[in-house]
């Protein structure tokens, strides 16, 4: 079997269905090894990593130092908000410093969308994008298909919705991306506001009605409304968001069959999924957390063989 | 390429045969002692004695697979990535003896990388290395076998190739020597 066909892993759009196979194939072997008494593998003992997170994260800037460190690579870590960018330093110069240290990858977060795509084109060593802006979140939307892949055996032919605030969310995106190159059929639902305007040309069903959604799919993926990144007001109130595209137990327990539920996190719990919802048997949310180490530890693994060290 | 049947059919067998008595001899009723197969070609070896010892013994042994990729020395050396296989070793080590399974023992580099793979599952009493062919002469490191069908004498250039039965059609060991140019 062949490597990805990249180099770096900016988002889903430019991988191949083969790439996000080998790539789950891969994170099998790392799920066994994470659930073994000693979580470790020396793989990655002479490669060093950065973390660059210019943006808040918890569970997927802990992911990655996990994933790392489980391949016994060394981890620098390095967020914005105690950094020189507070200074005026530009992101080349930020990162170029940083590699002047002999850093062979780079994982970064940034709120501007194609920055991780920009980076990789200026700098010398492998980038991995772990969200930039509302772009695209690719090894979300890799664990997300891995998850519902455990969970259902396969991706291809499975109809799965994305509820809620679609516009902001690189989330939506990235799975929209994968879930196709896999093989399922992808709908978008929320309010018209919070729905793209030209996003049925990326060949995604789009539905404002919640109920019809839930009932045509079988997995359901709510996603935060990302009340940091709107900068008007897109719907009278969270209140009112929640009656109409908030996920409740009964909804849930009236659809004609089971269907499986799914949230990036973090959850606003009360708001896009209730609590018993989301702690129900049919949610597979610490699943995704879960499968994300060992989605990230593939991923990294993958890239890392592609290092020339000569 | 030159072949050059190093066991035919019949040796394979008698050779199987003695590794497994030899086991039996040391390790009794294998009540402390798990059998290893190294992935891949490994644990075909391990199959077929864990049969042998089984139907000698009349009890069960138990064994595992083990896959050494990920503590390999040779990563981002090689020109294609390496990719898993499956390990399988569903109990603890810790106090037992273990016999690492190989079919060929040639650099000793997988079995280095396998002694390594083998702590995550706890610290045994005791290793020792069972291997089909020996290229003897040929280590990077100062590795042995304790049980070994048998030895052969080979240049780097030549590849060994253990066959089997369910795989290739036929038992038997197989020397490669790449023809001279000329």
């Amino acid at each position: 079997m062949d490597n990805i066909s990249v180099d770096h892993l900016t988002g889903i759009k430019h991988l191949t269905r083969e790439d996000i196979e080998i790539i789950f194939k891969t994170a099998d072997s790392f799920k066994q090894v994470i659930n073994r008494p000693i979580k470790k593998v020396p793989s990655l003992r002479d490669i060093t990593i950065a973390n660059l997170f210019f943006e808040n994260s918890t569970r997927t800037r802990l992911s990655f130092e996990l994933a790392e460190k489980r391949l016994s690579a060394d981890v620098v870590n390095f967020s914005a908000a105690s950094s020189s960018v507070k200074k005026g330093e530009t992101l080349v110069d930020t990162v170029n410093n940083i590699l002047s240290m002999k850093v062979d990858m780079v994982v970064m977060r940034h709120p501007n969308p194609g920055a991780a795509k920009f980076l990789s084109e200026r700098i010398d060593a492998a980038v991995i994008n772990a969200g930039d802006g509302t772009h695209e979140h690719p090894t979300q939307a890799l664990l997300d298909c891995y998850s519902i892949r455990e969970k259902l055996g396969s991706v291809e032919g499975k109809k799965v919705v994305i509820v809620g605030d679609i516009l902001h969310s690189r989330v939506a995106l990235s799975n929209i991306y994968a879930l196709q190159k896999l093989g399922a059929e992808v709908m978008v639902c929320g309010p018209t506001t919070l729905i793209p305007k030209y996003i049925h040309e990326l060949g995604v069903h789009v539905e404002h009605n919640l109920l019809k959604a839930l009932n045509w799919c079988d997995v359901a993926n709510m996603l935060r409304i990302q009340l940091e990144r709107q900068d008007i007001q897109y719907f009278p109130s969270l209140r009112e968001y929640s009656m109409l595209y908030g996920l409740n137990k009964e909804i849930l327990d009236n659809l004609d069959k089971e269907i499986v539920v799914m949230h990036p996190g973090p959850i606003n719990r009360g708001v896009e999924i209730t609590s018993d919802v989301a702690d129900s048997k049919q949610s597979i949310i610490l699943n995704q957390v879960e499968n994300g180490v060992a989605i990230r530890m593939a991923v990294i693994y993958l890239l890392a063989s592609k290092i020339d060290r000569h | 390429m030159e072949k050059q049947v190093i066991l035919n059919e019949k040796q394979f067998e008698l050779t199987l045969q003695r590794l497994c008595h030899q086991l039996i001899e040391n390790h009794d009723n294998f009540s402390n002692t798990v059998l290893i197969g190294l992935q891949p070609r490994g644990v075909h070896v391990l199959n077929r004695l864990k049969t042998m010892i089984e139907q000698k013994l009349g009890s069960t042994v138990q064994c595992g697979n083990l896959d050494i990729t990920f503590y390999r020395d040779d990563f981002r050396r090689r020109e294609r990535p390496l990719i898993p296989s499956v390990t399988n070793i569903d109990f603890i080590i810790e106090g037992k003896n273990v016999v690492l399974i190989d079919d060929v023992l040639f650099t000793g580099r997988t079995i280095r990388s396998g002694l390594d793979a083998l702590l995550a599952f706890g610290r045994p009493q005791k290793v020792e290395l069972l291997a089909v062919v020996d290229r003897r002469f040929k280590r990077d490191l100062p590795i042995q076998g304790d049980y070994i069908g048998k030895a052969v004498d080979t240049l780097v250039s030549e590849r060994v190739a253990v066959e089997w039965k369910e795989l290739e059609g036929e038992d038997k060991v197989i020397l490669f020597t790449p023809k001279e140019n000329g």
